[in-house]
């Protein structure tokens, strides 16, 4: 009797340290074979990013201009405090936001070179699979069509997620180190957020990128039309708002009314661009003196506290944009599996 | 009666105006081979991705191992291998690893798999190759690893298409040798599409020939040729030193000789003979002519292979239905 017992708490042991075991060696954690067919694609997905030359040039991009966004920030922060009068000022967060004119800021930096990272990891998922002529192999497995897209999705925005953590949590770390501040538990979790928005951000960019893969033959092709829509964003799409600004602009004699509507018109138009929704979210969120982001009449401003937001009301305050990302990162990701489930799985024609 | 394994009735399939499978009647039992033989475009491919579930039909249904098709692809692809025109492997990954990807897609046990892959590699003569990049293998290594790749989920039916497309002829042998080995040693059924005729002739049991998005006719190369050039006359060709009057009524009595004619060679030193029979009857007519006394310096009898199948269906693969017109008529 009680050598059975012991026996079965051996096996227990045993089994135990097998499960432990198959948890750290990542190539045997289907120790009986079961694990998904998705699994295994973003398993190979993941792999293939990370090993990717394509990655390390991108991920050396973004760490040296996270790096040299810091540095500006550790140059202009003493300033920066002294010039801000208010109590609570959020030093911790100003290392994300202040930069001293030669470099922008961090989120600066994000805004604009996220994009590239989820075009750049997105733009060939599928037609370079089609071309390689392994698309028509994978899917004689017993795959179903959208495992595919859906992996190439989750361990691409996984892969992003990771490095914008470990990014974030760097300069985190090495300005806890040079400033010798460290953050409060709510600038901590303001960087968390924002580190969020940036990923649903770039999440955005790599829908689009893979809707392009699955409509464009040609990897080429597809990246570029990428890019277009990136340099739209960022850059042309701000002027011509401002073109049309001045045209619409309401004149002299306008009442307080048109003025407000025409304010809220052109910001609503803004708005429209995934990059302002981005650039207002993270603004939000880094910065808790934001109040408002639309105009305010005198009368609304009249008896205000000029005080931080907590956390609470500052996403409150940018939940919409968060849901404006999503929704586009969704259409898109609805676009490109309503293509690629109708389209012919052929060889590489 | 032997278990039928594919079942393909009434298959129509097309894309906007054309046709490319148009009523397909096709039943494949287990542990044959058989040969899709058509010209390209002829609807090979279309039909091979129905079987698969990858491409939806307009009308018919397809039945593998008693699985419909188009409803559970899923399940038909666990017992299916089906090696694509021109596979492709990711480069950068190893021979061994690209196996093991698809292994591990199809759920095999992680030990039970690189057994298998390292078996796989030894039958198809790439154990050496194993850990260099797939971007490195040639045409025919590519083309060995895929039936590799084909065999690692252990299927019941293998479907290979143009298997031996853009391979070397030492390779293409090889190729086809290890598929009927393997056929044969692990009891598959091997749906092999070509147009290439002689190597599917080689290996095949069965042979369907498909033009058009239709299937002319199917049965091994004997019977098939017996069934394309049944009502056809056997032409029988003879060339010798001179020809009378007399030797020609002789010929003609021979019973199954049905016309006789003779034409003078160019350089005027004999005489070409040609003599249509509806059964062979060329040793007859050589002992006539033997007999007669004429020298004879040659005698032919035309025998219809897959070469004269495939001049008679696929040269004219477009206007084949005006051809044979034409050749009954005339």
């Amino acid at each position: 009797m009680a050598n059975s017992s012991t026996q079965s708490i051996q096996d227990n042991e045993r089994s135990a340290m097998a499960r432990i075991r198959s948890l750290f060696s990542s190539g045997d954690s289907s120790r009986d074979g079961s694990s998904s067919p998705l699994v295994v694609l973003i398993r190979k997905e993941m792999t293939d990013h990370v090993r990717s030359w394509r990655f390390i040039v991108l991920l050396g991009i973004i760490m040296l201009t996270c790096l040299a966004s810091l540095y500006t920030a550790l140059n202009s922060i003493q300033e920066a405090i002294r010039a801000d009068e208010s109590e609570n000022s959020f030093i911790f967060l100003k290392l994300f936001t202040v930069s001293d004119g030669t470099l922008p800021s961090f989120i600066g930096f994000v805004g604009f070179l996220g994009p590239l990272l989820g075009i750049g990891l997105g733009f060939d998922a599928i037609n370079s699979e089609r071309n390689k002529g392994t698309l028509s192999r994978i899917m004689a497995q017993p795959v179903h069509r959208d495992d595919l897209l859906n992996a190439k999705f989750i361990a691409s925005l996984t892969v992003i997620g990771l490095m914008f953590l470990t990014l974030g949590f760097l300069v985190t770390g090495l300005g806890i180190l040079m400033i010798g501040i460290p953050p409060t538990f709510e600038e901590f979790l303001r960087v968390l957020c924002f580190l969020a928005v940036t990923v649903f951000y770039v999440g955005f960019w790599l829908n689009l990128s893979i809707v392009c893969s699955v409509r464009f033959r040609q990897p080429a092709t597809s990246a570029l039309s990428c890019i277009a829509v990136w340099l739209f964003f960022s850059f042309f799409y701000d002027m011509l708002l401002s073109l049309l600004a001045r045209s619409l602009a309401p004149n002299a004699a306008a009442t307080a009314d048109q003025m407000l509507r025409y304010q809220e018109g052109m910001l609503w138009l803004s708005r429209l661009s995934p990059y302002s929704l981005f650039n207002e979210a993270t603004t939000t969120l880094l910065m808790p003196s934001v109040r408002t982001l639309g105009p305010i009449t005198v009368e609304q401003a009249h008896g205000a506290i000029a005080s931080p937001l907590p956390l609470g009301q500052s996403l409150l305050l940018v939940w919409p944009h968060l849901t404006g990302l999503a929704a586009a990162t969704l259409l898109c990701f609805a676009a490109s599996y309503m293509m690629f489930m109708r389209q012919e799985i052929r060889g590489r024609s | 009666m032997k278990e039928p394994v594919i079942e393909i009735q009434n298959l129509s399939k097309s894309y906007g105006e054309s046709r490319a499978v148009n009523q397909l009647n096709l039943t494949i039992t287990r542990g044959e081979i058989f040969g899709l033989l058509g010209p390209n475009g002829a609807g090979k491919s279309t039909t091979i991705l129905m079987l698969l579930g990858l491409s939806e039909p307009d009308s018919g249904t397809v039945k593998v191992l008693d699985i419909h098709s188009t409803r559970q692809p899923i399940q038909v692809k666990r017992r299916v291998g089906y090696l694509p025109d021109d596979v492709g492997f990711y480069e950068d990954r190893t021979g061994w690893e690209n196996l093991m990807l698809t292994a591990r897609l199809n759920r095999v046990p992680e030990r039970e798999a690189k057994i298998r892959a390292e078996q796989l590699l030894q039958e198809v003569g790439l154990i050496d190759a194993a850990h260099k990049k797939a971007g490195a293998y040639s045409r025919g290594m590519r083309q060995r690893l895929g039936l590799a790749d084909v065999l690692i989920k252990g299927p019941e039916i293998i479907i290979l298409d143009e298997p031996t497309l853009g391979i070397d002829p030492k390779g293409m042998n090889e190729l086809l040798e290890l598929i009927q080995r393997l056929s044969r040693e692990q009891g598959l059924t091997v749906l092999l599409s070509s147009h290439h005729l002689h190597q599917v002739q080689q290996i095949c049991d069965r042979v369907g020939l498909f033009v058009n998005g239709r299937l002319l006719a199917e049965g091994d190369v004997p019977s098939l040729s017996h069934k394309l050039f049944g009502d056809d006359l056997i032409p029988v060709t003879a060339e010798l030193d001179a020809c009378n009057a007399e030797l020609l009524e002789q010929l003609r009595a021979i019973d199954g000789v049905a016309q006789v004619a003779t034409t003078m060679q160019e350089d005027s030193q004999g005489v070409t003979l040609q003599a249509d029979c509806t059964e062979d009857r060329s040793a007859a007519i050589a002992s006539a002519i033997v007999h007669a006394g004429a020298q004879l310096f040659r005698l032919e009898r035309k025998q219809y292979g897959l070469d004269e199948i495939y001049q008679r269906y696929f040269a004219g693969g477009e206007d084949h239905g005006q051809l044979q017109y034409a050749e009954h008529t005339g």
